[in-house]
Parts: structure tokens; C-alpha cells; sequence
């Protein structure tokens, strides 16, 4: 049982350490922003599982169950507000003007939008 | 298995601090604000190991998920603060 905590806690830690490298080495915001919050989302779910794992796995009891979902609720909260922060930072970035990069400069849709539903 | 929470803990660190630089150095105010979210999201984990290396679990577990309830409502304020025209 301890094995299956350690196989989820290293996979965690490989989407946790693939989302800073995608976090630091991308040119642009846009594409920061693609990798970080999926990397991490997955990550934290990952944690959680075999965080959630390795409590019950000293023998079931009612007390670990309780910790156990509410270390899964974690997972679940943070699976469903991570798109939502990600889509409000988005959209407040791109309401900024802030021109997505291209690989030769020259912009793929045609930017700044005109109004767009302002 | 407390050494290995151990272990995955200075990795975490380590990969706080990477992600530190962009905080830090980001071009945009926008990358600042990922650099917050990203390291909210790893200092809960960070606070759940240190849960299972006190093994005092309970206290932590609530303490990691009233601050992730608290990261995603911050990333929300802040990213609606920063709008304006022509971001530097």
C-alpha cells in the first residue's frame, strides 16, 4: 500500500516539476498560463490521491475516512477552481491588450480586437 | 515513508523557488499573478507533507483547504484589479 503512496506522490511531483519548467522556459503569457494551471491541477490531484492512500492504509478507521475525503475534497475543490481562475485571468489579460507571441512577430488574428462584447 | 515525505517536501521547495524567478522577474504583472497562484498551489501540498510529518493530519488538512479556497478567491481579485489598457 505504502508503494502505491510513493508511485502517486513521484508522478505529483513529475507534473509539478513539468508545469515550473513549462512555467519558466515559454515565451509568452498565454502559453505560461496553458502549462501551469493544468500541470499543477493534475499535480495536486495526484498528491492527494496518494496522501489519501497512505492514511487508510494503517487499517480502516472512521476517523481516516473522514480526513481522507476531505483530502479528496481538496482535489475536487481545486479541480474546479483552477479553470475559473485561469479563465478570469485570461480574459482580464486579453482585455489588456496583451498581444499573444507569434513565432515570426506578426500577429495570427488580427489584434488589438475591435471592441469585441465590450 | 518519513523520509520520503521529507524528500518530497525539499522538492517542493525547490520547485517554489524556481518558479520564484518568474514571480519575480515576469515581463508581465500577469506572470506575477501566475507565480502567486503557482506557488499557492504547492504551499498546500507543501502544508498537507508537513501534516503527515507532525502526524498531526487533521489540523493540516483544514488548514490546506481553507488556503486553497483563499488562493483561488485571491487569483480572482487580483486578475479583475489589473485590467487596463495596454499592460506593461
Amino acid at each position: 500500500m505504502s508503494t502505491l503512496t510513493v508511485i502517486f506522490m513521484v508522478a505529483g511531483l513529475f507534473f509539478f516539476t513539468t508545469a515550473t519548467i513549462g512555467f519558466l522556459r515559454f515565451p509568452d503569457f498565454y502559453t505560461r498560463m496553458h502549462a501551469t494551471a493544468k500541470g499543477d491541477t493534475l499535480g495536486t490531484l495526484l498528491f492527494l490521491i496518494g496522501l489519501a492512500v497512505y492514511i487508510l492504509h494503517h487499517g480502516f478507521h472512521w476517523l481516516d475516512l473522514v480526513q481522507s475525503i476531505k483530502l479528496i475534497f481538496i482535489a475536487v475543490f481545486w479541480f474546479l477552481a483552477s479553470p475559473t481562475a485561469t479563465h478570469a485571468l485570461l480574459r482580464s489579460a486579453f482585455e489588456s491588450d496583451l498581444a499573444p507571441w507569434t513565432k515570426d512577430g506578426k500577429a495570427v488574428i488580427e489584434w488589438p480586437p475591435k471592441g469585441g462584447e465590450k | 515513508m518519513q523520509s520520503f515525505f521529507i524528500a518530497a517536501a525539499l522538492v517542493l521547495c525547490l520547485l517554489i523557488l524556481l518558479s520564484l524567478y518568474r514571480g519575480v522577474f515576469g515581463p508581465t504583472v500577469f506572470d506575477r499573478i501566475i507565480g502567486a497562484g503557482f506557488i499557492g498551489t504547492k504551499t498546500i501540498i507543501l502544508l498537507l507533507l508537513m501534516g503527515f510529518i507532525f502526524n498531526r493530519i487533521d489540523m493540516f488538512i483544514d488548514v490546506a483547504l481553507a488556503y486553497s479556497i483563499l488562493n483561488f478567491i485571491g487569483t480572482l481579485v487580483v486578475s479583475k484589479y489589473f485590467i487596463r489598457k495596454g499592460v506593461k
